[in-house]
């Protein structure tokens, strides 16, 4: 029984021991994750701190990084945070313009049933037929859509 | 600097009428006369001046762009489709859902201009939506 005893209390005497001079990793990863902005994660290895995930920019990245080194218990920090991709480049505008005169060009030429309307790199091009009388009218609507030019090639009777 | 020789007149006329922030470029070929008429009549009269120069605008070396002076104090619109109703719709756009009809000659309330083709109105049945400005004669 005597022996049982020492052994318990040597176990126990050996782990405190232990957890006092090292602190656990899943207790530095606990520690460190507080101390970290969402979005990074901790993990931890034998002291040994790896961060991973996204932040916002360097300076977020060297921070969380000086954040994880202060903490007790981390041998040191291997720094694997990224930076977003930068934005895809913006969209054309140019394409934007071209819709929405496509789609004013179908707006000017609805009523006119025998009228066929397209737009090309700023050019709107009108074939088909149209009588005299409403040709001014059309022209004015489609004049006021800015296009580079129009070729009207319209019939007109 | 011949297309600005050849449209000298509708230049000319412009100037005669008024029409503010009148901006003549030429580019690429196609001569470009933007400005704002004081009036309807003065904007017609250009194009009967382009007319006849050209009786069916079709050179393509023209882009007559002159809109009318919006006077903000006008606040209602008469239907001037040929005879059919004019449909008003939720959005600016004729891909969008009509949400009612004001019928041809009827006098309508503009909300708002929301640009040149198309004007945020108020039917007489208090339907409120977007219109073919083409077929609105402010007055």
């Amino acid at each position: 029984m005597k022996i049982i005893k020492l052994s318990v209390a040597a176990v126990i005497t050996l782990s405190l021991a232990l957890t006092g001079c090292a602190p656990k990793d899943a207790d530095v990863q606990a520690a460190v994750q507080l101390k970290e902005v969402p979005g990074i994660t901790v993990s931890v290895a034998a002291g040994v701190v790896t961060l991973s995930g996204t932040v916002a920019d360097e300076a977020a990245k060297a921070s969380a990084e000086e954040a994880a080194k202060g903490e007790k218990g981390v041998k040191s920090v291997v720094n694997n945070l990224m930076l977003p991709p930068p934005p895809p480049p913006a969209q054309t505008p140019v394409a934007d313009v071209m819709d929405a005169m496509g789609s004013a060009v179908k707006d000017a030429v609805k009523d006119h049933p025998t009228v066929s309307a397209s737009v090309a790199d700023g050019v709107i091009t009108l074939t088909g037929s149209i009588k005299k009388d409403k040709l001014p009218k059309l022209m004015m609507t489609i004049s006021s859509l800015k296009p580079k030019r129009i070729d009207n090639k319209l019939t007109v009777n | 600097m011949a297309l600005q020789e050849k449209y000298k007149s509708l230049i000319d006329a412009a100037a005669a009428q008024n029409i503010s922030n009148l901006q003549v470029t030429e580019q690429g070929g196609v001569l470009h006369i933007d400005g704002t008429a004081p009036s309807g009549s003065a904007k017609d009269s250009l194009w009967t001046r382009y007319g006849e120069i050209d009786p069916n605008f079709s050179s393509g070396d023209l882009v007559l762009n002159i809109n009318v002076t919006a006077d903000a104090t006008v606040t209602t619109a008469k239907v001037v489709t040929d005879s059919t109703n004019l449909n008003i719709r939720k959005g600016p756009g004729t891909d969008q859902p009509i949400v009612g009809k004001a019928a041809h000659g009827e006098t309508i309330t503009i909300v708002s201009r929301t640009n040149e083709q198309w004007w945020l109105v108020r039917s007489v049945d208090g339907e409120e939506g977007y219109a073919y400005s083409q077929y609105l004669s402010a007055e």
